[in-house]
This record gives C-alpha cells, sequence and structure tokens, in this order.
C-alpha cells in the first residue's frame, strides 16, 4: 500500500483485495497515519483493489468517523465496479464524497 | 433439472481461507462461462458467507466450513456454506440490513444485505449451539 502526503491531505493507494483477513492490518496503517497531527483529510485511491465486502465497509467508516472528528474529508476514488457495488450498497455513497 | 457437476471442500476457520474459498468457488463457477460481473458477484456472497462461518460461528474458537457447490443443466449454481459454529438466535434479526452482534469490532451488519443483492435467492437456517447454514442460488446466463 503506497502513501502521498500532499499538505494536509493524505493519498492513499489501496491495492489487493479488502476483506476480513486484510482488513486488520490496513485498519492499522490508515489509524497510523490518522494520528499524524498534520493530516487532516485522506484521498482512498481504488485504482489498485480487486475486491472488496462487507469487512471493507467496516474500515472504510470506521476510518471515515475519524477524519469527520478532525474536521477534515474523506473522499475515495476510481473504484471497480465490484468495489463500487459494494460501496453503494452499503449507503457510504451517501456519506462520502467520490472524486 | 439435471445436476452437471458438483463439488464439495472444507477448510479450518482462518481469516487466510477467505480468499481461498473465493478463488475456489470461481474457478467451479467459471465452466458455465459467466461474465465477470457474474463471477465477482459470486465471489462477493461467496466472501461473506465465509466471513460469517469464521467471525460469528466460531467466534472464540477453531472449526471446519464447508461449501457445497451444484451446477444444474439449467444454468443453475447452488452454493451451501455451513458451520458447526454458535449458530444463529434470531435468523430474521440478523438478516436485516445494518444488524449487527460485533459493532464494537467494526462490523456494519451489511453481509447478509450483500448476499441478498448479489445472488438471487439466499436461505438461512441456523440452530443455537448447532451451527449456521447458508444456501444461495444463482442462474448464471453464459457471458
Ligand atoms: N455463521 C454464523 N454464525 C453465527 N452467527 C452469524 C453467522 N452469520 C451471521 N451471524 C449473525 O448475523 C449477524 C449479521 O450478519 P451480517 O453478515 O449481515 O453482518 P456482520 O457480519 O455483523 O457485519 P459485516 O458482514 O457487515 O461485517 C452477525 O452480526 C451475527 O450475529
Ligand atoms: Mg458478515
Amino acid at each position: 500500500m503506497q502513501m502521498e502526503k500532499q499538505n494536509q491531505t493524505l493519498i492513499v493507494y489501496l491495492d489487493g483485495e479488502l476483506d476480513h483477513c486484510s482488513a486488520q492490518s490496513i485498519r492499522r496503517l490508515l489509524d497510523g497515519c490518522i494520528k499524524d497531527g498534520e493530516i487532516k483529510n485522506m484521498v482512498l485511491d481504488m485504482q489498485e483493489l480487486t475486491f472488496m465486502d462487507s469487512s471493507g465497509i467496516g474500515v472504510i467508516l470506521g476510518r471515515y468517523k475519524q477524519i469527520k472528528d478532525k474536521g477534515g474529508r474523506m473522499m475515495v476514488r476510481n473504484m471497480n465496479r465490484q468495489v463500487e457495488r459494494v460501496f453503494r450498497l452499503s449507503g457510504m455513497n451517501q456519506i462520502i464524497e467520490t472524486m | 433439472m439435471k445436476i452437471t457437476n458438483q463439488m464439495e471442500i472444507s477448510f479450518l476457520s482462518i481469516p487466510e481461507n477467505e480468499s481461498f474459498a473465493r478463488v475456489a468457488v470461481s474457478a467451479f463457477a467459471v465452466q458455465l462461462n459467466p461474465t465477470l460481473d457474474v463471477l465477482a458477484d459470486i465471489k462477493t456472497a461467496v466472501s461473506e458467507a465465509v466471513t460469517n462461518a469464521i467471525v460469528h460461528g466460531y467466534c472464540d474458537c477453531m472449526g471446519m466450513v464447508k461449501i457445497e457447490a451444484i451446477l444444474k443443466d439449467n444454468g443453475m449454481l447452488r452454493l451451501v456454506v455451513s458451520d458447526e459454529g454458535c449458530g444463529i438466535e434470531n435468523v430474521e434479526e440478523a438478516m436485516q440490513p445494518f444488524f449487527t452482534s460485533q459493532p464494537e469490532k467494526e462490523r456494519s451488519g451489511m453481509g447478509f444485505s450483500v448476499m441478498q443483492t448479489f445472488m438471487d435467492q439466499v436461505e438461512v437456517m441456523s440452530e443455537p449451539g448447532k451451527g449456521t447454514r447458508v444456501t444461495m442460488e444463482k442462474k448464471i446466463l453464459a457471458g
């Protein structure tokens, strides 16, 4: 998983599969970054994310809440069709901006 | 309808087997020549059912998760994912969107909704203390 810092925004390039098995390590990595006082906003780039299930919804919503509590914005971009269907089904598209 | 193919696998309830289950079932379903979207639907539903067996059924222990798959000559794929874990007290409640017994683990309660959306039919049979059996069907039109 690659990351890139642009001023107050962290761009996270998710890759591989986001399921219950991979959730824990992704969660830990993202939480470490959110603790960084300089980071306010987060962009999740899903170009290289090949699969996501409901475990991914939990991971994204959890990080969304933390970012929101810091007064920041969370955005997602480049979802494939499978990922987007799961994303929409959960209603996340109504609270998280798509770029 | 005639059964044209059938398979059965069982594996230990460790998270690493979630991707194994997705790959195994999609490799079996591919003989019906499904579109990539349909294959993705099947993988997603399998992932949900298997993950539930691992994280809820065998919550604090280990056990075997079983998948049976049947193909019929009308293009119907039937999947049965079962565990011999803790079972579900109230199936109707468990299947409600956003119902989860593990909010503290950041579960969103969307697993059954995903299965119902991505497959044509989902049926859950469960007995507390005995285990859970999720039967899913999807008609596969060759792509
Ligand atoms: N195999 C199972 N054994 C025991 N309980 C189960 C099983 N499958 C589901 N449940 C119960 O049904 C509830 C709803 O399952 P569902 O998959 O919809 O949501 P979740 O797993 O809690 O969250 P998510 O799938 O979004 O991560 C679970 O919280 C659990 O209480
Ligand atoms: Mg679930």
